[in-house]
């Protein structure tokens, strides 16, 4: 129950926080904010399939994509009028990209690491050429005028949202099902774990928090141009999880702020020499940690994990997930 | 008719430079069970490294054909050299790790050539230099063909048979057939599978290298971030042909080329990309083994 208390309490802070924010905060704080925010829902949705399930997906961006363009398309036609109705937006749009995750995840799932990568990445790029070819949505010219509903409030209650979802998901029987088919498929499937539902499920769920981010996304920068999500894009959430543990949500939220920040700080640098220096560091960083530290910064360890006894009842509450 | 001929002749030419690339592709597999991604960016490496030198030594004002020879060269050695380094650097530390983190590396140097790409050459498209252009063009009844075109078939034609000699007919070839097909059992045989690995990755990235300047060649516009799409496609045709055929790969390289230069020529000219990543979906769904596969794709 004090569990539940405290996600309740991180909802009301959000919200307590938002209608100050402008006083303390200049604009250009608040879009890195933000744009960390929809970066963690999306980093952790990748690892909730990468990381937990160990299926390598290389075509994540097109889930943000669909959220992104559904979502544009909703709040621009029926919701126009009813702005306050946003999170019925957000959701909806969630639901079309989970539905997109399944079709795409049906055929995939009879394939296994790098093959299912690469049919992933193949995915990922078709969603994007037919949203390229669609005109209504604006082709190559991007869709303007998305209203900018996404304020640090929404944002952050979509982050609260997809946490606990993935806290209390990865610690359910479910989520050790999850675990037992990364750890080894064939031994998992003969205790008894639905494999193929299993993975179909975390392709769905993760489909559904990528959908948010890009329904977040396209209301804030209201503005959407299929060239985002392209395979650079995908590598970013891949980076995220990677650089923070296959395996740990913490992980992929230190991941997805700590990349989001040093984007904003090699911004300077960048304009003056022209090259996008972020992505010669984020492939850096990928092989570094790949050759040093495998599993990541914090591998499967979460946040809980590094804090001293102090918090006696959330750690006697905390049950192991990861033996051995 | 004529417009037929045309796009048969284009769809040849482009498949055969997917299949210099898949053929890399195929022996990196065969070795190391590995989708090298940076395959594609050493073929960018390679278009870059002809056009450089092609300036340095100042070919291009007059159709030379030794000039090309030597560009080709000059570019296939580079090739092979940084081929030795990604697989020396980035791949051998991980010979013992999981495969997922191979990949994951795999995709790392991947970007890291495309950006530290940009970073050296810019990013904005080069100017080829035309090394040879043969002139005039051949008409054939109503048919204007490109002799440039087809001498590019002939020159990768020669490499693929040099290839062929290399892997069936040679001691190392021998001994690169082994270690794909079983690492372990070769390395107890007393075969020095790090060192056949290293060879394999120099004579695939040759290979891409070879494609660049031909591609150069033909179309004459080269920029830091032309190897992803060939890159991806020439896995396609890898896997359309068989992963770890030779064959495979040339044959699925063609029939790729020819697809995609019809369905483009003929009915959806901006579904280019979209088309060859349905194939490969459709056939990893059809025929996991592809056309002349041997190995078994999902093993338990």
């Amino acid at each position: 129950m004090s569990r539940l208390l405290a996600w309740v309490l991180a909802l009301v802070f959000v919200w307590i926080v938002n209608n100050q924010i402008h006083h303390f905060i200049d604009p250009y704080i608040l879009s890195i904010v933000i744009f960390a925010g929809i970066n963690i829902i999306f980093a952790t949705s990748l690892n909730l399939i990468s990381g937990f399930t160990g299926q390598f997906s290389m075509g994540h961006a097109g889930f943000m994509a669909i959220g992104a363009y559904v979502s544009a398309l909703l709040s621009t036609s029926f919701f126009a009028s009813f702005p306050q109705l946003f999170f019925v937006v957000i959701f909806l749009s969630g639901c079309i990209a989970a539905v997109f995750g399944y079709i795409v995840a049906l055929p995939s799932l009879r394939l296994r690491g790098d093959y299912l990568a690469i049919v992933t990445l193949g995915f990922g790029e078709i969603i994007r050429v037919i949203i390229l070819n669609i005109n209504s949505l604006g082709g190559a010219r991007g869709m303007t005028d998305i209203p900018p509903l996404s304020s640090f409030g929404w944002v952050y209650t979509g982050v609260v949202a997809a946490l606990f979802m993935l806290w209390r998901l990865t610690r359910s029987s479910q989520g050790r099902a999850f675990l037992a088919v990364r750890e080894d498929e064939i031994a998992a499937s003969s205790m008894g774990v639905p494999t193929t539902h299993v993975k179909l499920q975390a392709f769905v769920i993760g489909a559904f928090l990528a959908g948010v981010a890009g329904s977040l996304f396209a209301h804030y920068l209201s503005y959407l141009n299929p060239q985002t999500f392209d395979l650079n894009k995908s590598f970013e959430a891949i980076i995220m999880v990677v650089l923070g543990g296959m395996g740990s949500i913490s992980g992929s939220v230190i991941a997805a702020v700590f990349l989001t920040v040093i984007r904003e700080l090699l911004r300077p640098l960048q304009d003056m020499i022209g090259i996008d220096l972020r992505m010669i560091l984020y492939s850096l960083l990928l092989i570094l940690v790949m050759i040093l530290r495998p599993k990541g910064l914090l591998g499967t360890k979460e946040w809980i994990d590094f804090v001293p006894r102090w918090p006696k009842k959330v750690l006697r509450q905390r049950r192991p997930l990861h033996e051995g | 008719m004529t417009e037929f001929i045309q796009h048969l002749i284009n769809g040849l030419s482009v498949g055969s430079m997917y299949a210099l690339i898949a053929i890399g592709y195929t022996l990196v597999f065969g070795v190391l069970q590995l989708i090298n991604f940076a395959h594609g960016e050493i073929f960018m490496l390679g278009a870059f490294v002809g056009m450089y030198s092609a300036l340095f030594f100042g070919f291009g004002q007059t159709s030379s054909l030794l000039g090309l020879f030597l560009v080709l060269t000059l570019s296939m050695l580079v090739c092979a050299g940084v081929g030795y380094v990604i697989e020396r650097f980035a791949y051998r530390p991980l010979r013992k790790a999981p495969r997922i983190n191979v990949l994951i590396t795999a995709v790392g140097v991947s970007m890291f050539l495309q950006f530290t790409g940009q970073l050296f050459f810019g990013s904005d498209p080069k100017f080829f230099p035309q090394i040879y252009s043969p002139a005039g063009y051949w008409s054939v009844g109503s048919v204007q063909l490109n002799p440039l075109q087809f001498f590019v078939l002939g020159i990768s034609l020669c490499l693929m048979m040099a290839l062929h000699r290399l892997v069936f007919h040679t001691r190392m070839g021998r001994a690169m057939r082994a270690v794909s097909f079983n690492h372990d059992l070769a390395s107890l045989m007393g075969i020095p599978t790090n060192r056949v690995i290293s060879y394999t990755f120099m004579v695939g990235s040759a290979l891409a290298g070879a494609a660049g300047v031909l591609v150069g060649l033909t179309y004459p516009k080269i920029e830091p971030l032309m190897g992803v799409m060939p890159g991806l496609k020439a896995f396609v045709a890898v896997v359309l042909g068989g992963v770890g055929s030779i064959l495979g790969a040339v044959v699925g390289s063609l029939i790729l080329g020819l697809a995609e230069e019809f369905v483009v020529g003929y009915w959806a000219p901006t579904y280019r990309d979209a088309l060859s990543f349905g194939i490969l979906i459709l056939i990893l769904l059809i025929k996991p083994r592809g056309l002349f596969g041997k190995i078994q794709i999902e093993k338990v």
